[in-house]
């Protein structure tokens, strides 16, 4: 006796040639609106060359390269309102970037300095999150937060494929399933958890349903088409925002880069899996299309590189330029005020300082 | 004899451990063909294959706990977790079941498995990859906290623990993997845990000290005999249970003795060892003097130097343990 059945539904608008798979979603008919994706595709791109390049120089640095995931991270943030809160893990640069975090602030957080995680906006935004899918139950709790004080918005909550092997991931969707907490899930599936490929992360069929579980929906989007991560990402917010309660969305892409500036990906895996995989990226393909329809042009992309490069150019030299933060800032945050037994301590960093 | 680092020297003693008794297997996340990313696992996958050296998921509470059910058969695991920052969701199954398994069934299933950890700071790393917090784990009945300071005591110590019969948490002292090497025997032979190593004889003062901040008091005590103060240097590498009959033996001998450990200054076992000296009659000559990590989070790279115990910190405090002794 079958009890219940599930499926999961995988969603796509342009293939990896940039031909459209079924009719557009109402918003991608604006060729300016995609102009705007494909432009934050781009300059996501630059911020990662620039940021490879300055960790080579030494000047920031472990840094996790988002090359060939832009359109997950770009599709998820178009998809958010201003009031809705970003809990990133680590690779979500083109979503702080539309966010309106500066590339500044985002050398200043890889350089190793807490103020580049004291963006100027959006403020209720989260930090990056490094233990693995720690963050997930944080935007339960943020949700929640929305919730009882009956505000229409939603909380976006990013990590990895290897994240869903947490607990925490776990818990947190089955918690949001109970509290219909207006919170969106995306599983950003570059196939890889470091070395450890996708496949052996879970004999799961599908990420996506790992929604099911916890008794909420659970889809698959080509995290290469940033019209699909737009628009599904976009539907699941607008009804968690309704009160329609939490989504899963598994976003498929590839980590075309090494796991970080750390990482040597030539140890553990296929470069002609690789070469594979660059056929499908997301900023030829959408080019693709773009060209296609007469919307974008030589010009403009060499127009495009230009301010890119020089934007992340500029936002290099400002961090370059920044002051050092003084060695009192090691105990300044720690508490709201630093309780008296601890400012001896504080004295001593500041005077270590003094005398080298 | 070969000449190794630690990071060599801990590869080593896996690969003899497996080759010498095939209930050792090794788990963890990518430490298969990636061989670990500090490469501590380099190799072993293909030395013993993929039954043996198991790239598990993401998942760092079921590690330590197919860990224990692994021990709890006979098996010996050598579990590892990528970076100390990441190993407290294993708090649960080390406090609620490692360290009590043998307890709770009066020794009818037991837990001889080891679970590894990088940790500690100075490499200008990213976020929670640069505590030093193995007083929190030294603070669990049952489990022994292992820390190694050179190739030798890495190999030698790390035998010993996956020998043990108990709960062991070996600790890498991840800035020193690579710091220099020696010759060490890859013989099979462990170390004794339990047991502190004495690194230097002196007269003077005592300094107690592990892991990477062996590097920083060895420089101070060279220094302190150049102003003629002779430190004898103790590395603690058993952190749980202390050996504090070596410790105490010195202090009688010196008087006076500082402690030196990254790990921040509250709750540290710095405090564990002040109070054992001074629950022993006529032993101490002076205020013990502590030079620790602080009592904040550890500052990301631009100010981590802030936070790291210096040379410098360690002179200051031997001469504060001396006062009337020796001018400032
Ligand atoms: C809890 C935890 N365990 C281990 C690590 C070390 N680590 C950093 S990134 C990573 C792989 C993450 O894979 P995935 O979730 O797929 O995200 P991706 O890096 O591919 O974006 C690991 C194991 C960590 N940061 N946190
Ligand atoms: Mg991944």
């Amino acid at each position: 006796m079958q009890v219940a059945t599930f499926a999961v539904t995988h969603h796509r608008f342009l293939d990896p040639s940039g031909r459209t798979v079924q009719p557009l979603p109402a918003f991608a008919n604006d060729p300016e609106t995609l102009r705007e994706l494909y432009r934050a595709m781009v300059l996501t791109r630059t911020f990662d060359t620039k940021a490879i390049a300055l960790q080579r120089s030494s000047r920031i640095g472990t840094y996790p390269s988002s090359l060939g995931q832009e359109a997950v991270a770009v599709g998820l943030a178009a998809a958010m309102t201003a009031d809705d809160v970003l809990l990133p893990s680590f690779r979500e640069h083109g979503a702080q970037l539309w966010r309106g975090v500066t590339p500044t602030e985002m050398f200043l957080y890889w350089g190793g300095d807490e103020r580049g995680s004291d963006f100027a906006v959006p403020r209720e935004d989260f930090p990056n999150s490094v233990p693995i899918g720690s963050q997930a139950p944080h935007a339960v709790g943020v949700a929640l937060a929305m919730k009882l004080r009956r505000q229409p918005r939603a909380a976006v909550c990013v990590f990895g494929d290897g994240a869903t092997s947490k607990g925490d991931v776990a818990e947190a969707m089955n918690m949001a399933g109970n509290w219909r907490a207006p919170v969106v899930f995306v599983i950003s599936n570059n196939r890889w958890a470091i070395s450890v490929p996708r496949a052996a992360q879970t004999a799961a069929a599908t990420l996506a349903q790992k929604a099911i579980a916890a008794g909420i929906p659970g889809d698959q989007v080509d995290g290469n088409d940033v019209i699909a991560v737009r628009h599904v990402v976009g539907e699941a917010l607008h009804a968690a925002r309704a009160g329609g309660g939490p989504r899963v969305v598994e976003a498929l892409t590839y980590r075309l880069s090494d796991h970080t500036t750390a990482d040597s990906a030539k140890r553990y895996r296929d470069q002609d899996a690789v070469a594979e995989a660059w056929k499908e990226e997301p900023i030829g393909r959408l080019r693709a299309y773009l060209t296609g329809h007469g919307a974008w042009s030589d010009d403009d992309e060499c127009q495009l590189i230009d301010e890119s490069t020089a934007r992340i150019d500029r936002a290099a030299e400002q961090y370059f330029a920044m002051e050092p933060a003084p060695p009192s800032a090691v105990f300044e945050y720690l508490y709201a005020a630093l309780p008296k037994a601890l400012e001896g301590q504080r004295d001593e960093v500041v005077q270590g300082h003094h005398h080298g | 004899m070969a000449e190794m680092r630690i990071v060599d020297a801990i590869n080593a003693a896996m690969a003899r451990a497996m080759a010498d008794d095939e209930r050792v297997i090794v788990l963890g996340e990518d430490v298969g063909i990636d061989g670990g990313v500090f490469r501590v696992t380099d190799g072993l996958i293909r030395k013993f294959g993929a039954d043996r050296v198991l790239d598990t998921p993401i998942a760092e509470t079921g590690i330590a706990g197919v860990a224990v059910g692994l021990a709890a058969q006979g098996m010996r695991p050598i579990a590892e977790i990528q970076f100390l920052g990441f190993l407290y969701a294993t708090i649960d199954q080390l406090v609620n079941h490692a360290g009590r398994l043998r307890t709770r069934t009066r020794g009818r299933l037991t837990c001889p498995l080891v679970l590894r950890a990088p940790y500690g700071g100075g490499i200008h790393a990213l976020e929670h990859h640069s505590e030093s917090t193995e007083a929190m784990l030294a603070h669990i009945p049952g489990v022994r906290v292992v820390i190694p300071s050179s190739p030798a005591r890495a190999y030698g110590l790390l035998l010993a623990a996956i020998r043990d019969p108990d709960p062991v948490v070996y600790l890498e002292p991840k800035r020193i993997y690579r710091a220099g090497h020696e010759e060490v025997a890859d013989d099979g032979a462990a170390l004794p845990l339990d047991t502190c190593f004495v690194l230097r004889e002196g007269r003077n003062v005592t300094l107690v000290t592990w892991g990477a901040m062996v590097v920083e008091t060895m420089m101070a005590a060279g220094l302190l005999a150049s102003q003629g103060i002779d430190a004898e240097v103790i590395d603690v590498a058993t952190l749980k249970p202390i050996d504090m009959a070596t410790i105490v033996a010195s202090v009688r001998k010196t008087g006076r003795v500082v402690v030196v450990h990254e790990a921040a200054l509250s709750g540290g076992l710095g405090g564990e060892i002040a109070a054992r000296l001074a629950e022993e009659d006529g032993v101490l000559r002076g205020p013990v003097r502590r030079v620790t990590g602080y009592d904040t989070v550890v500052p990301l790279a631009k100010l981590e130097r802030h936070y790291m115990p210096s040379i410098s910190r360690i002179m200051t405090a031997v001469r504060e343990t001396m006062p009337s002794e020796i001018p400032a």
